[in-house]
């Protein structure tokens, strides 16, 4: 369940992505192994703040302070670890309340889109929450073998059935969801 | 010297138990060496290289357990190439065919493959447990080997292991009549395993007291593993994620709240805050918790857990507790002796990360700490000295200040005096990790007043070889000595090379030792190891003596030059 399986190479879905840490930089910047830094990072920034000390008795390669990222194996924290971290930053975020209306049903309900790790659960909840069944979904044809499909409004205001774009992209972009009922649902299935 | 029969001796040697203290006894004299050789069941080799499994055989035929330790600590941290060795198969084929009794194997960094599980499967009928820990080279199929052939396996404890575990068949593999199980640990894995053979496994385990799961075992099936297990002591949670209002998170509250034997807690691999009051019932019961995998926790939520937690003697957690939150642990968790802090995002700006003002708040609150891991922003010659004052009873002490040559950010002074404190003090400290900006003379106390210290890790660090010296000269224990990125030049090497040999190892990189002062140690110590470690480049093996050397590791061994290292690997 590493995130970087739910990225695909065509969507630029990394543009979509929900991280921690300030826009424009990535996370990916640990040095490979293989990756070397040959220049041996400065012990001060300036040498002369170093008290006591008579300071290095050869030359540095360079006067730049290290970056984190650039030196190899720094901080000393476990690959095994730092792999398996940051996978999930996603989970810090608050929760995702979304209103989910069913036509004909005399209230709405709201759910935490966060709670879910994908579409079958989403869809399983919903169907327990509303005691009905959304048939099988596929990209040509929809929800087959329901009268039920269930829809959901974008950032721009447009109606889209659940389920056609990747997970963390339709979290980050679902307002509302609704579950559409009869002809109304059958339309927008359709294949043709 | 010898006035009792042999077998009261053995009867007394049976209730020595420290690897120290058997191999003390061993060196009395010759008729106690020999009985305490065939009565020895348990055996702990620190580096895989040091001795060949032939010998090992020949000298301890009662041979139970075995632990071994592959590759150097710094593979951790991607230092030391994948291929460096460590490979654990000819010891499972040596002792395959000798007809040794093997009952319980221990790894870590070592090069497991599973032609090497197969072989142990099928050729121990007592095999009862495998550890393996930060290991990796083998896949779901050796797993599998295991579950199918122990037939008296007890244990199965994998560790943080790089597991290629796409087929989660492995845990169908149990037979039916495996029912001796007291331990598994599968968090590390990666695959989806049969959730109905899970449930049935646990099931027919009536002595099952260790479960940890990976991140795929769904909330209904944890449920259900809870209610057929309340005896267990330890458990970990792979995935921690439920609307709390729901029908299944009653369900879950009820379950856990049946386990009142559950000491220790871990993994929440994926975790929803809101969800962790069900968790609260069975807090009051914890020693050990380790939230070290959940960044998703922080700030009201998790301090209110802590404040269940009165009797926690282990934490493990991520820098996102903050100092506040330290400040809660050091209120609540009057009992802990051990406290991890890792840093949840190791190259970012570290908003939440923990300074000096927390870990000067724990060990104000905790007086029983001895076992401390603090990654942190900045650290200050003040707050250590303070820390000192409070915990003197420090036998392990890492500290790592994520930028690696900062000074205190108050006097814009090295951390010499702190760390200096801390040794003074402490006078059983056994392991030590420095960081920060520091001169040689945090060595000078180091050689002067850690004299239990037997594992020291220096980095960014020093001024001239006095330093190395100093702590070579002094730390009359020292075993384990890893350096990196250090001005430690071939006069502080070659200063007294017998030393090596009373050590496990050395490890330099980035260091300022040459080819040639490499060479000379190798030639006056026959019994060292002296390996030369060159990643980048294979003709960079050239022969110029004054070319500085990228990475050395040395270790003594009373077997010679081993003969799997590859072609990154020179040996001396």
């Amino acid at each position: 369940m590493e995130s970087s399986s739910a990225y695909g190479n065509d969507l630029n879905l990394k543009a979509t992505e929900l991280r921690l840490g300030l826009p424009g930089t990535t996370d990916e910047e640990t040095a490979a192994p293989g990756v070397r830094n040959n220049k041996r990072p400065l012990q001060a920034e300036d040498a002369g703040e170093k008290c006591g000390a008579n300071g290095k008795s050869e030359p540095q390669n360079e006067t730049a302070p290290p970056s984190k990222a650039q030196i190899v194996g720094w901080p000393p924290v476990q690959s095994y670890r730092k792999n398996n971290l940051q996978a999930k930053k996603t989970e810090s975020e608050p929760g995702l309340y979304v209103k989910v209306s069913m036509d004909g049903a005399p209230y709405l309900r709201k759910i935490d889109l966060r709670v879910y790790k994908g579409y079958p659960e989403l869809l399983q909840a919903l169907e327990n929450m509303f005691k009905f069944t959304v048939g099988e979904y596929s990209e040509r044809e929809g929800y087959k073998g329901s009268e039920y499909a269930p829809t959901y409004e974008d950032k721009d205001g447009d109606w889209m059935l659940v389920g056609d774009v990747p997970w963390q992209m339709f979290i980050t972009s679902c307002k509302r969801l609704r579950i559409m009922k009869g002809s109304e649902a059958r339309g927008l299935g359709c294949g043709v | 010297m010898n006035y009792f029969p042999d077998e009261v001796l053995e009867h007394v040697f049976d209730s020595i138990a420290s690897h120290k203290d058997r191999n003390s006894v061993s060196l009395v004299c010759k008729s106690w060496y020999r009985i305490e050789r065939y009565s020895r069941r348990r055996v702990f080799i620190g580096n895989c290289y040091s001795i060949s499994p032939e010998r090992l055989i020949a000298r301890f035929p009662g041979l139970k357990s075995l632990t071994l330790k592959g590759k150097p600590h710094f593979a951790d941290f991607n230092l030391v190439p994948y291929d460096w060795g460590g490979f654990v198969y000819p010891w499972i084929k040596a002792l395959a065919e000798s007809g040794i009794g093997l009952e319980e194997l221990r790894l870590k960094r070592m090069v497991v493959s599973d032609e090497s599980l197969e072989l142990l499967s099928k050729s121990f009928a007592n095999f009862k447990s495998l550890v393996l820990v930060s290991c990796e080279g083998f896949s779901a199929d050796g797993l599998a080997a295991v579950a199918a052939n122990c037939r008296f396996l007890r244990e199965l404890d994998l560790q943080e292991n790089e597991v290629d575990d796409h087929r989660g068949h492995w845990l169908s593999c149990f037979p039916e009549s495996c029912t001796s199980l007291v331990s598994l640990n599968f968090a590390c894995l990666k695959g989806e395993v049969n959730l109905g053979a899970l449930e049935r496994l646990v099931s027919r385990s009536p002595n099952l007291k260790s479960l940890r799961l990976n991140r795929l075992v769904p909330l209904d099936t944890l449920q259900k593993l809870l209610m057929r297990a309340p005896q267990l002591v330890d458990l970990g949670i792979g995935s921690y994620v439920h609307d709390p209002s729901s029908e299944a998170s009653n369900k879950l509250k009820h379950a856990i709240q049946r386990c009142k034997s559950i000491v220790s807690l871990s993994g929440f691999l994926e975790v929803a805050p809101r969800c962790m009051s069900a968790i609260y019932p069975i807090c009051g019961n914890l020693t050990t918790l380790n939230l070290s995998y959940a960044p998703g926790l922080h700030g009201n939520k998790l301090t209110k857990l802590i404040q269940h937690c009165r009797k926690l003697q282990r934490l493990w957690i991520l820098d996102r507790i903050g100092d506040k939150g330290l400040g809660v642990v050091a209120s609540t968790c009057k009992e802990l002796q051990e406290l991890r802090v890792f840093p949840s995002d190791p190259f970012g700006a570290g908003n939440d990360a923990v300074t000096e003002e927390g870990l000067v708040l724990v060990s104000a609150g905790c007086p029983k700490l001895n076992s401390l891991l603090y990654f942190c922003q900045q650290m200050t010659n003040a707050a250590l000295i303070t820390v000192a004052r409070n915990c003197p009873n420090f036998i392990r002490f890492r500290l790592c200040i994520l930028d690696p040559v900062k000074p205190d950010p108050v006097t814009n002074q090295p951390l010499d005096e702190g760390f200096g404190a801390i040794v003074q003090s402490c006078k059983r400290l056994k392991r030590l990790s420095l960081s920060g900006l520091l001169t040689d003379q945090v060595f000078l106390y180091i050689g002067m007043y850690a004299e239990q210290l037997e594992m020291l890790s220096i980095a960014f660090a020093a001024d001239s070889d006095k330093g190395m010296l100093y702590v070579l000269n002094g730390c009359k224990k020292l075993r384990k000595l890893e350096i990196r990125d250090c001005p430690f030049g071939n006069s502080a090497l070659l200063e007294d090379v017998g030393k090596y040999e009373t050590m496990r190892s050395l490890w330099m990189s980035s260091c300022e030792v040459t080819l040639g002062g490499c060479k000379t140690v190798a030639e006056k110590m026959p019994s060292l190891n002296v390996e030369i470690i060159n990643e980048s480049d294979q003709t960079e093996f050239n022969l110029d003596e004054g070319q500085k050397v990228d990475k050395m590791y040395l270790y003594r061994t009373l077997v010679g030059h081993r003969k799997d290292a590859p072609e990154s690997v020179w040996i001396l």
